[in-house]
């Protein structure tokens, strides 16, 4: 089960766990084809080239697979579409729940992985 | 410092901007479209269209692809995720100034900016989004099986998504600052009548209260002024709309009451050469089809006005 969007995805929790332990910075958004998660990808499109050091993936939150994002401790508390995620060095460095803007977005990459 | 000159920039990438947008590209006019978001603005926001002319039924997301790759096709220039840090609008040449250091200028403008969920601007609003504070029923919905909840609103979309809720929650609380709804009778009746919805009107949210997550909101009585906590999983808030134009606030830009911004019939604004269209105009109905009507509108006065300007230069010139 994978999303719609031109991002490249995550479809199983062993592919997660293989992409965050070979890439430093990952970023990864968990939802659906929804209003609060499509703006997200959107701006996640947009920064691939600005932030070539970060791989940015998204998760269909309805495939049984994501329950790799959907049980991390730092999700306990989400209660809003997307979960987005965002992983230094395979552990998770910054975790959001619901929609987030450009800046918001921008802000934490740049606190967590630095600009390129 | 990059300075760029255009026929015309369009200031927002929603339905009115990118319709505006494939008009004036098609045109032959050199176009900018410069958008804070990702094109389709609010359209994006949409799970189903059925209402748009022509598709029985489309998402959101697949209508604002469709509008930004016909505006592509034409050679429109889409600059999304880039906000807008000064303007200049008065003068014969117009110029846009934004985040990324880079000046534009335009014969024309256009303001596309559309607009946004109204936020309730109470403390913990911020903390709590998307841990039990949401905006979108649709997708958050399911995150409250079986727990108690609050809708905040009087409108047609409050009194509706309250009872859509009911599919989830235990017990839903309508929360509403007047002392009647501002909904269709039917949307009120179906309220008024379901079991799961307890009505608070003439009443307010002080603060969302709560650690990692909401466990209770506070609660005023407008007419009284007692306030009181309620326990409670997640708050969903149904307020209406603002229009985007807090960057024309205090500008050259004739605004109204509602920060909306005034046009005459040919959608110009109280500056000769500045045109707007959609959302963030003074209007009853916002729908994506008003907004297609107002691009278009937009698009070919503006280009009339291009033509004119070319024109009187160009005779100018051969004075």
């Amino acid at each position: 089960m994978v999303l719609p969007t031109p991002l490249k995805h995550v479809e199983t929790a062993d592919e997660l766990t293989k992409i965050i332990n070979e890439n430093e910075n990952v970023m990864v958004c968990c939802g659906r084809m929804g209003p609060m998660c499509i703006p997200v990808y959107g701006v996640m499109e947009e920064l691939q080239e600005e932030y070539a050091h970060v791989d940015f993936r998204d998760m269909a939150f309805d495939s049984p697979e994501a329950h790799a994002i959907r049980n991390l401790p730092e999700c306990s508390s989400f209660m809003g579409l997307p979960f987005t995620v965002y992983f230094k060095n395979g552990k998770v460095a910054a975790a959001t729940s619901s929609i987030q803007n450009r800046d918001q977005i921008t802000t934490i990459l740049d606190k967590e992985f630095g600009k390129n | 410092m990059e300075t760029k000159h255009f026929d015309s920039i369009i200031i927002g990438a929603g339905p009115a901007g990118l319709t505006a947008g494939i008009y004036l590209s098609r045109a032959k006019a050199k176009t900018l479209i410069v958008d804070s978001g990702v094109a389709g603005g609010q359209m994006n926001l949409t799970h189903e269209i059925a209402n748009y002319p022509g598709f029985e039924s489309i998402s959101g997301y697949e209508l604002s692809n469709n509008m930004r790759n016909q505006a592509k096709k034409f050679g429109c220039n889409i600059m999304s995720g880039i906000s807008i840090s000064t303007i200049d609008f008065e003068s014969e040449t117009k110029s846009i100034g934004l985040s990324n250091g880079k000046t534009f200028t335009a014969d024309t403008i256009i303001l596309a900016t559309g607009g946004r969920s109204r936020t309730l601007g109470v403390p913990g609003e911020a903390s709590f989004k998307g841990r039990g504070i949401s905006y979108c029923a649709t997708c958050d919905g399911d995150f409250f099986q079986d727990k108690e909840i609050a809708v905040v609103g009087g409108g047609n979309t409050a009194l509706e998504e309250a009872v859509s809720l009911t599919k989830y929650a235990s017990k839903v609380t309508l929360i509403h600052q007047f002392d009647h709804f501002q909904a269709f009778k039917e949307a009120e009746e179906e309220v008024l009548k379901h079991e799961k919805i307890d009505i608070k009107l003439s009443s307010r949210i002080l603060s969302f209260n709560g650690s990692d997550k909401i466990n209770s909101i506070t609660i005023e009585n407008i007419n009284s002024k007692e306030q009181y906590e309620q326990k409670l999983d997640g708050v969903f808030v149904f307020i209406g709309y603002e229009a985007n134009t807090d960057f024309l606030q205090g500008k050259c830009i004739e605004l109204n009451e509602r920060n909306e911004i005034i046009t005459n019939e040919r959608l110009q604004t109280n500056i000769n050469g500045v045109f707007a269209a959609g959302d963030a105009l003074a209007k009853r109905f916002r729908q994506i089809t008003t907004a297609v009507s107002d691009g278009t509108i937009a698009a070919l006065n503006a280009m009339e006005y291009i033509n004119q300007k070319k024109t009187k230069s160009s005779s100018a010139v051969n004075i």
